[in-house]
């Protein structure tokens, strides 16, 4: 029963950093941006809820409602009025564009909002928790993150092959140059691209806020999370997206179950391994 | 009336220039082929008129407004749509999506999805199926049909018979006439002398980036083409 214990919560705590990851996944998918500033972009969204929720006493879950429009649309200026200018120059721009933002981000947070670090109080939330069998209960909490990962990975994969605009995200991403020949303006796209991603990653941010401490310099672990999750899961695809944020997830909880000092190390080896057996991950997208 | 008109277009590659001084013009409505070898600066011309290459402003004038130097997503709302050399369909958007995405630049005019179908009945049949699945010719149907979606004035078709069979060459050329009768100016680029000159009313002959021969398809003999074709 304890092993069944760990692989439900690694399962759980990987649906987090499956949400991490879309945002990420996404962009790269569409434009082949590298955003190294991703981390910071969760840690961002976490702060302007715990800033809602000082300032208006709003509940921490509620604050997304705010978060989600407010990240959406910074994402679409940060896309139009900086990354769109780095692209189409080759790998390293975006790479040192975003690693500037990112260190801009952690300093206009630490700025605000001190060094100290914060958590976002859900009350009774917190400890119910669901029996699923006897000796074996899952938290309230970490089952939301999950149905919320499941929930916007499905709306995101929904809009990109359902949708006009998903099919014109899919041919900006296959050929750029002939969607400007059908009349598209990539520089639009590629904003409402990143826009999604924020949106998703705000998402992120706040049930992360509500899940782990956080600080204004927590964004670089946030995105090696992401990172690994986007790799294993295999570049580009989201539903792979999920499943490698679960493996990274699985690996951790496991090596903590070991010994507490493991489980850090063991999602990372747990990644290096994947990279070894299967270097374009478990679920390598058909076009590429 | 003139539709498309160049003046003296240079383009260049880095250091290489490729075309030298390109004067022509397409009429409304005008059929217009652009023959040329391989590397005569045929692709280039085209890649310079719709966008694709950096050009002065004066350079390229389209209905009477100078659009050189434009991108190439404002000329589609403009009304000059290209079909590019290899089709270069999107591989992971089915048929119709390809399709739809052509008229991206919401211009009206008579063509859509039902007129396409009817245009190329065997898109039906398969447009739910990825586009690149298809057979070479039924890909270049694809390709024009989601030109034609933008409702353009002028269609600009870069080698559509590259790499299909000569029967399956003759089908879509059929479709052009179709074209045609909307009041649209078709452009083909094409190496094949014979089928450039029974298609289009017009002539541009390419050598080394230079015009070496124009005129009417009708009133030259073939044999003067294949002169200047070859740069002799």
């Amino acid at each position: 029963m304890d092993w069944i214990n760990v692989i439900i919560q690694g399962v759980l705590i990987g649906a987090l950093y499956a949400l991490f990851a879309a945002g990420l996944s996404l962009v790269f998918g569409v434009m082949r941006l590298v955003n190294l500033a991703h981390g910071d972009l969760i840690v961002m969204a976490a702060f302007l809820a715990f800033a809602l929720v000082k300032a208006l006493g709003l509940h921490p879950l509620v604050t997304i409602v705010f978060v989600v429009p407010i990240m959406a649309a910074f994402g679409y200026g940060l896309q139009r009025l900086l990354l769109n200018h780095t692209l189409g120059k080759g790998l390293l721009p975006p790479l040192l564009v975003s690693f500037g933002l990112s260190i801009i981000l952690q300093n206009i947070l630490m700025e605000v909002f001190s060094a100290n670090t914060q958590r976002l109080q859900l009350g009774a939330l917190e400890v119910s928790s669901l029996e699923i069998a006897p000796g074996l209960s899952v938290g309230w909490y970490p089952l939301l993150v999950l149905a919320a990962a499941v929930l916007f990975i499905g709306l995101i994969q929904a809009l990109l092959y359902r949708t006009r605009l998903g099919a014109a995200l899919r041919a900006t991403s296959d050929d750029l140059d002939t969607t400007r020949l059908m009349g598209l303006d990539s520089r639009h796209l590629f904003a409402v691209a990143t826009a999604l991603a924020l949106a998703i990653t705000a998402i992120a941010g706040v049930l992360m806020a509500a899940k782990t401490n956080f600080d204004p310099m927590s964004g670089p672990s946030r995105l090696v999370y992401a990172y690994e999750a986007v790799i294993v899961g295999g570049m580009g695809s989201l539903w792979g997206t999920l499943a490698g944020g679960m493996v990274i997830g699985v690996a951790q909880a496991i090596g903590g179950s070991i010994d507490p000092g493991w489980q850090i190390l063991a999602g990372h080896m747990a990644f290096l391994v994947v990279l070894m057996v299967a270097p374009r991950g478990l679920f390598p997208s058909s076009v590429s | 009336m003139t539709l498309l008109s160049t003046h003296d277009l240079t383009a260049h590659y880095g250091d290489f220039q490729a075309l030298f001084g390109i004067d022509l013009d397409v009429k409304a409505g005008e059929a217009v082929a652009l023959v040329g070898a391989n590397g005569a600066g045929k692709s280039t011309l085209l890649r310079a008129l719709c966008g694709q290459l950096p050009v002065g402003s004066d350079q390229v004038h389209f209905d009477g407004q100078p659009v050189g130097g434009l991108r190439a997503d404002r000329l589609v709302r403009l009304g000059l749509a290209m079909v590019p050399e290899g089709r270069r369909l999107f591989p992971s958007l089915t048929v119709e999506e390809n399709l739809v995405m052509g008229a991206a630049s919401k211009r009206p005019g008579p063509w859509n999805l039902k007129r396409i179908y009817d245009l190329f009945p065997v898109l039906k049949e398969r447009r739910k199926v990825g586009a690149t699945s298809l057979s070479g010719g039924q890909q270049q149907m694809v390709a024009i049909g989601r030109g034609l979606m933008s409702n353009p004035r002028l269609i600009l078709c870069d080698e559509i018979s590259l790499g299909l069979a000569p029967v399956i060459v003759k089908d879509v050329y059929a479709a052009l006439p179709a074209v045609m009768a909307e009041g649209t100016a078709v452009v083909v680029v094409e190496q094949d002398i014979g089928q450039a000159t029974r298609f289009a009313e017009r002539f541009y002959c390419l050598c080394e980036g230079r015009v070496v021969l124009s005129g009417r398809c009708d009133a030259v003999d073939r044999d003067a083409i294949r002169q200047a074709y070859f740069g002799l």
